[in-house]
């Protein structure tokens, strides 16, 4: 190659030795590429790739699982919301019940004191008239005798007279209005007058 | 510079100039003495300093993508990262996106392709040895070899060979008296341009880096030792040395970058019908 050299070889006319020294040369690294470089850096981007999708991945599941729990709160909120709600109407139903019940004892003890008063008054109004009966019989008879000027006490004892002209009286009385009236008939034009 | 573009140097500037004036450094740059020689099956070896730069440059690559995967971890270290970095910027940025969705298998080629060019650009700035391997046109020559082997064979393998030759031959969707012109374009484009470009493009960049980088250092050299006035421009050319220096920084990326980026076209083409 000396010779070359000093001749001005030409450069682009190389050598076969040269060639295949290059040759062994990039198959060398070919080799080591292949088989040891490119195998290991594929094997950590795959892993990396793993990692950062595992990553996401765990995200994910946390997140689904955060909105799974998120609902069955809101779904028991909701089933306590409603249990409460037929709580109340139940408890108002029942308190309505319960009025009502109250209502109708009121009533019933209303209406037996009123009829318990009314029975005590008619009681009281008859014990009334049966003593006003036997006093104004004597009175009329002791006026009568008065005005007669005998005593006729005996004798419309005997036949009963009194007794006959009060009951006639008294149907008279009974035939216009039932009852009280008639005393109130013989009152009133006292007290109106 | 180098020692023995210094020596060469100064041998060529005595032996064409004995008064001593500046001899621009000349394509003996590329033919360094031979370490050893030797015959293997009817075949020349020559083991020069570029061929123990290729071979130190290859198996410190190999060294640092071995290192950078030895642990692999999922949270990488600064070694594993750095590695990874490059190895996905092949494999995303290359094989995905530019080969396609069935790229990927091929990522390891292709990343294989970047490193491999990658580390022997950089002996191009690294001191002591400070010559590419890639400026030595067998070596890009041997890369583009493969890859042309490569892609004609998985358009073959992906779309059959029928169908593969006859789109090259009769690129669909063309007026039919176009052919004459195309088909030949087509066939020259896809079976002699582009693997030919493949390689002179990164071998000539590597070559004239070189060369830039050579003719700034030996002048800042010589003209610091020539003891006249000129000698004022000694400190230029050393600064335009380590400005060449640095764009070829970029130079030794974008080339290696480049050269994995057009396999991966080809091979889009090869695995993807033309439409």
């Amino acid at each position: 190659m000396s010779i070359l050299a000093a001749e001005s070889p030409n450069p682009l006319i190389p050598p076969v030795g040269e060639i295949i020294i290059g040759l062994i040369a990039f198959a060398i690294v070919l080799l080591v590429m292949f088989k040891f470089v490119a195998p290991r850096f594929e094997q950590v981007f795959r892993a990396r790739r793993e990692a950062i999708e595992g990553g996401i991945e765990r995200a994910e599941a946390m997140q689904a699982e955060a909105k799974a729990a998120l609902e069955q709160y809101r779904a028991q909120l909701a089933e306590a919301r409603t249990e409460a709600a037929q709580i109340r109407d139940q408890a108002r139903a029942e308190g309505q019940q319960i009025l009502e019940e109250l209502r109708t004892q009121a009533q019933e003890e209303s209406a037996r004191i009123v009829a318990r008063g009314e029975e005590q008054l008619a009681a009281s109004r008859q014990s009334v008239v049966n003593e006003l009966r036997g006093q104004i019989g004597a009175l009329a008879v002791t006026l009568a005798g008065r005005v007669v000027g005998e005593s006729l006490e005996d004798e419309a004892r005997r036949r009963g007279t009194v007794d006959r002209f009060l009951d006639q009286l008294d149907g008279m009385a009974a035939g216009g209005s039932p009852d009280g009236r008639t005393g109130s008939s013989v009152y009133a034009p006292e007290g109106g007058r | 510079m180098t020692s023995s573009a210094l020596e060469r140097g100064s041998v060529l500037a005595v032996e064409s100039d004995p008064g001593g004036g500046f001899v621009a450094p000349g394509l003996g740059e590329f033919y360094p003495e031979p370490v050893a020689t030797f015959s293997l099956l009817g075949v020349d070896f020559e083991i020069t300093r570029i061929t123990i730069i290729l071979w130190v440059a290859t198996l410190a690559m190999i060294a640092f993508l071995v290192a950078s995967v030895r642990k692999p971890s999922i949270v990488p270290g600064k070694l594993q990262f750095v590695g990874e970095s490059g190895y996905s910027l092949i494999r995303d940025g290359v094989a995905r996106d530019v080969v396609g969705p069935r790229g990927l298998p091929f990522a390891p080629f292709l990343a294989s392709l970047f490193f491999f060019i990658l580390a022997n650009n950089l002996m191009a700035i690294i001191p002591f040895a400070q010559i590419s391997p890639m400026s030595k046109f067998a070596f890009p020559l041997v890369l583009a070899a493969i890859c042309w082997v490569l892609y004609i064979y998985i358009g073959i393998r992906e779309q059959g060979a029928g169908r593969y030759f006859k789109d090259i031959l009769f690129l669909p969707g063309v007026p039919k008296p176009m052919y004459v012109l195309v088909t030949p374009i087509e066939i020259l484009q896809n079976f002699v341009v582009r693997p030919f470009t493949l390689a002179v493009r990164l071998f000539a960049n590597m070559f004239a880096g070189h060369m830039l980088l050579v003719v700034f250092a030996l002048g800042a050299t010589y003209l610091f030792t020539v003891g006249n006035f000129s000698a004022v421009f000694g400190p230029i050319s050393a600064l335009m040395a380590i400005v060449m220096t640095f764009f070829e920084l970029l130079v030794i990326f974008l080339q290696a970058y480049v050269f994995t980026v057009l396999m991966g076209t080809y091979l889009n083409g090869s695995i993807e019908a033309e439409h």
